[in-house]
């Protein structure tokens, strides 16, 4: 490659900036981390220290059993409804957006004009326009502060972006595997089911992860959505108790907030390679 | 679904007829129909009406009584200005420090996996736990920044930055920056890896050096992504609400109130519906504006 060519001292200058980086990107989460490990004795010291003095795993016994919020939900009941309200978003939107994102990929006409620009102009409203009709519609149907009308906003507003990526992986399988097996004389459903399915399987499921993490992380909807105590999802629980919050409590906040984060991290890390690839095929050449 | 079935197709056959895309199409097009456009049409309208929580209220239509509300309404002014500035600064400073960390991780350097990570982390988080750890970091005791201006001997290590009116903008923009990292490096790394080799080979073998390489190679092949994802970054952080709510709930004062955080407040604190899709549609006005830029930029470059 050009670049071995190059002085050493272009090399020595990447690497420090590479390292400034990874510091600039890695020390909020190093101090999260930290702080979560500290006692309440460390935690009003005038100077705090990166590496904590005494480790305790106290603010996580804290953020499991002590009740942190609003009344007495748990972060374990919060991380439930979150559980609920997330998979059962995945898996609406994921069966919902599926046939229509295999129309969008394979028609070239009017309609699949018309869904990728409704897909990209559904990014540009402000979500104050939308949420205040749904919360009238819902309203009316006694659905506010109740999980399955927060499922139903989630569903709508996940599908645009599930839909561009379910059809970018759809656009992925050769047309010729299609054409072959229509040829022979299969429907169009067998063809659906038994060549198209298996080969968008790892898409699928990549897509309803990144559902369900989109879900799992959502805050505004569900504090337009959701008043009682006991529906509160894990976001909720975590910004009101950041109202209650004394310098104290910043351990157990801690705790909790990574504990929140670890089910979509892990999910990130598994989908990651896939969710880039899928997202940019399209994107990039177009 | 009536398919015929037997009988060898032609290869026209094979083509999704008008009536089977319609059929596959209704499963998504009902909720999004329902859910999606017809409330969004309605919350336009809403806008123009004095609509107000709360049961049995009667809504009328007003015309433009909410926008002339609007201007003369200081507070609704600041927010935009917050808005456009936050939006603008976060927007710049993420695209510059992601362009820059894209071309790094296209090179190959060692222990580069372990920056692409990190750049990712913000993108599996949710903003409200982003929010909290960067209170952590900002803590005027128990935090990271001040402790680290204390011992460098720098001055500042007394301020408590999320309620001190000069610097919560600043130190929100910061935080802004900070959780958009990965969309925006992911699109341009994507971008950079696009470009051939042969291009830039051909301009080295010609003595081309690396700053020239980049002005007139890299970034005119990477205009297309670079224009797509920043109009999305502006749109996106201009709409933006859960991470200030967390830092600043918009304070001190209405020192970091964007836009999204006036509207709620508006809608459901006070219940002034109309007033909120009012603002709403003001936001539209306003990244409608921003669009009309950038694919005008866009078709000067198709047309040149």
């Amino acid at each position: 490659m050009i670049v071995s060519s190059r002085p050493k001292t272009t090399r020595t200058f990447q690497y420090a900036a590479l390292v400034g980086y990874m510091l600039f990107l890695a020390f909020p989460l190093l101090w999260l981390l930290s702080v979560s490990f500290k006692g309440p004795r460390e935690l009003v010291e005038l100077h705090p220290h990166l590496i904590p003095t005494e480790w305790t795993l106290a603010n996580y016994h804290d953020a499991l059993h002590g009740d942190i919020g609003i009344g007495d939900v748990t972060l374990l009941h919060a991380a439930w409804n979150s559980t609920k309200v997330a998979g059962l978003t995945a898996i609406l939107t994921t069966l919902v957006g599926l046939p229509a994102a295999y129309v969008l990929a394979r028609t070239s006409g009017f309609i699949s004009k018309l869904g990728l620009g409704w897909i990209l102009l559904s990014q540009m409203f402000p979500l104050i326009l939308i949420i205040i009709p749904l919360f009238l519609l819902l309203r009316d149907l006694h659905l506010t502060d109740s999980h399955a009308g927060l499922v139903f906003v989630y569903v709508v507003w996940t599908l645009p972006f599930i839909l561009w990526m379910l059809q970018s992986y759809v656009r992925g399988i050769p047309r010729d595997l299609e054409e072959a097996a229509m040829v022979d004389g299969a429907t169009r459903l067998t063809v659906l089911r038994t060549v198209i399915a298996p080969l968008l399987a790892p898409g699928i499921v990549v897509t309803a992860l990144f559902a369900f993490i989109t879900a799992w992380n959502e805050f505004f909807l569900a504090l337009v959505l959701l008043q009682s105590p006991n529906l509160t999802t894990l976001p909720l629980l975590l910004a009101r108790f950041v109202g209650v919050e004394g310098i104290v409590r910043l351990g157990p906040l801690a705790a909790s907030a990574l504990l929140a984060t670890l089910p979509s991290l892990i999910l990130f890390t598994v989908i990651q390679r896939w969710l880039t690839r899928g997202l940019m095929s399209g994107a990039v050449k177009g | 679904m009536r398919i015929g079935r037997g009988g060898p197709r032609s290869r026209a056959g094979v083509a999704l007829s008008g009536r089977e895309a319609f059929l596959l199409l209704i499963p998504a097009m009902v909720p999004i129909l329902v859910l999606s456009v017809a409330p969004l049409v309605r919350g336009i309208y809403l806008g123009f009406t004095d609509s107000r929580a709360g049961f049995g209220v009667k809504t009328s239509y007003i015309g433009l009584e909410n926008f002339r509300r609007l201007i003369h309404d200081s507070l609704f002014v600041n927010s935009f200005k917050i808005g456009l500035i936050w939006a603008g600064a976060v927007t710049f400073i993420q695209f510059c420090l992601a362009l820059g960390l894209a071309l790094l991780l296209s090179q190959p350097l060692r222990a580069r996996w372990l920056a692409r990570s990190l750049a990712l982390v913000p993108w599996a988080m949710p903003p409200v736990v982003v929010g909290i750890m960067w209170k952590l970091v900002f803590q005027p005791q128990a935090g990271v920044i001040n402790e680290l201006l204390y011992r460098a001997h720098l001055p500042g290590s007394n301020i408590d930055w999320l309620s001190d009116f000069t610097w919560a903008l600043p130190a929100v923009i910061l935080v802004g920056v900070w959780a958009g990292m990965p969309q925006t490096t992911v699109a341009l790394l994507a971008g950079v890896q696009s470009i051939s080799d042969d291009l830039q080979e051909a301009a080295a073998v010609d003595g081309a050096t690396t700053l020239q390489r980049f002005w007139t190679i890299t970034l005119p092949q990477l205009r297309p992504v670079i224009v797509a994802i920043v109009t999305l970054d502006l749109i996106w952080n201009f709409n933006s609400f859960g991470l200030v709510y967390v830092l600043t709930l918009g304070g001190p004062g209405h020192a970091t109130e964007l836009p999204m955080l006036f509207a709620y407040d508006q809608a459901f604190k006070f219940g002034a519906f109309g007033y909120a899709a009012a603002l709403g549609d003001a936001m539209v006005l306003v990244i409608a504006t921003i669009l009309v830029f950038t694919i005008r930029g866009r078709l000067k470059d198709v047309t040149r």
